[in-house]
This record gives C-alpha cells, structure tokens and sequence, in this order.
C-alpha cells in the first residue's frame, strides 16, 4: 500500500527563531501590527510504500529522525493516510 | 592507522591528507592549496569514493554542499565518503572541518552541537578576531590565548548552539578550540557577530581527534594575502598531532 505523509518542522520553542522574528516585526509595516509571535519551520510531503500504517509511520518516524531533522533545534509531527 | 611521529624541528613532518570534494564545495581548492604549501601529501577525495586511500588526516572543505538543501551539511552527512570518514574518525583518526565542513561534522555526529542561522539572517563575509581558548587541541595548542588572531569568516549559518549540557561537557573538556573576541582577544558580546552560543568560533571532539570551525585559516596562510595567522593554527595543528596519538 501506499501512503502519504506530511511532515511539520518546527524550531524548538526554547531557541531564537530570527527568520520568524524577522517577519513578526515586518508585519507592522503592513498594518498588521496585532501579528506577533511568528515561527517559521518547514512542510514536508512524502510517499511511502508499507504494508499497513503502522509500519508507514515507522518508516516516517526513522526518516524524520535520520535525515529531515535535526532533533538540537527542530521538533515535528506528521500524519500519515492511505492513498 | 599510521601517524609519523613529530621530529624535534617544527613543520618537518609530512602527512598524507585527503580532501573531500562534495558537490558544491568551493573552499577545496584554497584547502589544497595550503595543505601543499606546507609540504603535506594531498589527495581529492570525491563524495562518491568508499576508500579513504591511507590517509593520515581527512579535511572536510567550506562550500555549500548539495546546495545546503534540508539542512547545512544533512546530505552530506550521508554521502558514501562519509561512511567512511566517521569509521575512520570513530578509531581516532584526525578530521578536520571549516566551515561547511564543521557543518557536516556536527550533522554527522562526529561533533556534539550544530549551527544555526546567524542571528542577524545575513550571510557574514569578513575578517574576524578569534582566540585561541583550548590547550588540549592539538589546533590551538601552540597559540597565544592573548593574542586575537585575524581569520575570514563567510556563513549563513554559523551560529553555533548547543544545549546547556552539552555546553558543561565542552568545557569540562577543554574542547572549545577558539572563541569570537575583539581586537584585544577579549570575548565580548559586541564580538559575537553570528550570535554563537558563548561565543563559540570552533570545538573538537572528547577524543580531540576532530575539530570544526566556522573561520577560515586556509584563506589566512599564504603571505601574498597579507594575513597568515591561519598559517599559526595549521602549523600548531600538524605540530601537536602526533604528540596527542
């Protein structure tokens, strides 16, 4: 079977997320002054082919934790659903 | 692993050393450059090779490697060289990151922490004031830890993170080889131009047989550009390597 995953990466809380701050600030300059707290992180989309969800989910699981992120300053979650 | 052991004259030993060559490194060749001028035997090593041909030393290069893709040094991190270069690092051997290179080395696990967009979002090209903060290195060893050394520095992400304990064991291990300071080798705020956590320039690994930094002492090790305080790491390096196998 095939799945599809989508992936959410986000800074850890703790850290300084300059992107987001960056962009936090500059929404003043578009009258938007009320948005603040703004992160940046990243959407990952991917197929997997596993014979049920659960070992869909372990294959995401191990590719987040081997390539897509870097657990020092990211933290994720994602979904998985059947084609 | 060979090592040729140090002479009672400084810069006589001569080590075979490979470069590695990922897809979009550009700092290989000044790397080269300077391993040569100092009478090192220099290899290139490209990403896709497995063997590390008896080399002594392995220098990973600055560039933007796999274009930075997902993560600065993550692609890289899983080249066929790689797997190669952490077994080899993994047994003691010496490895050498600048920049990019430091990049894929903290990606690779081989050293503890990772960099991170500078504070200031903004790529950062200039000459920087380092002190030299570790005894123990064999990189940093012979420095004056008065002195600031002048060194190029040119990243995106270069500020370095770690958590807090990792920080403890760092310094518990003497393994923060240089530290960004001012002109006076004074660690201040103001010196802090990428935002790294404590300042921190370059570490190296507990068995300080790794090292990684963001500054670039090859481009800082020829007379003809006017600055060879880079030339004073590389020859504290080679001279302490053997001393510490």
């Amino acid at each position: 079977m095939k799945f599809r995953a989508e992936i959410n990466v986000m800074p850890h809380k703790a850290l300084l997320d300059p992107q987001g701050k960056a962009v936090s600030s500059s929404m003043k300059n578009i009258g938007l002054a009320e948005i603040t707290g703004v992160r940046i992180g990243k959407h990952i989309h991917l197929e997997v082919e596993a014979d049920d969800e659960a070992s869909a989910k372990a294959k995401v699981d191990e590719a987040c934790k081997k390539l897509l992120i870097n657990p020092i300053t990211e933290n994720y979650e994602f979904e998985v659903m059947a084609l | 692993m060979s090592i040729i052991l140090r002479t009672f004259v400084p810069q006589i030993s001569i080590m075979k050393i490979g470069v590695v060559v990922f897809p979009g490194s550009n700092c290989d060749q000044d790397m080269i450059y300077t391993l040569r001028s100092m009478n090192h035997e220099v290899i290139e090593l490209w990403h896709k090779d497995t063997d590390l041909q008896g080399v002594e030393m392995v220098v990973l290069p600055g560039g933007f490697s796999y274009g930075d893709y997902l993560r600065s040094g993550a692609i890289a991190r899983f080249s066929p060289i790689m797997e190669q270069v952490i077994e080899f690092a993994n047994k003691g051997g010496y490895v050498l990151g600048v920049c990019n290179g430091f990049q894929v080395l903290c990606e690779s696990g081989l050293l503890p922490g990772t960099l991170q967009h500078n504070l200031s979002h903004t790529f950062i090209c200039k000459n920087v004031y380092l002190k030299p903060s570790s005894k123990t290195a064999a990189i940093s060893a012979d420095l004056d830890e008065n002195k600031a050394y002048t060194i190029p520095v040119a990243h995106g992400e270069g500020n370095y993170y770690a958590d807090a304990e990792t920080l403890a064991e760092l310094k518990a291990n003497d393994q923060i080889i240089f530290r960004y300071c001012d002109a006076n080798a004074a660690v201040t705020e103001a010196a802090n131009f990428n935002g790294a956590l404590d300042n921190i320039a370059g570490v190296c690994n507990a068995g300080k047989n790794v090292f990684g930094m963001m500054p670039h002492p090859e481009r800082a090790a020829d007379p003809n550009l006017g600055n060879t305080d880079g030339a004073e790491l590389f020859k504290s390096l080679f001279n302490n390597l053997a001393v510490q196998a």
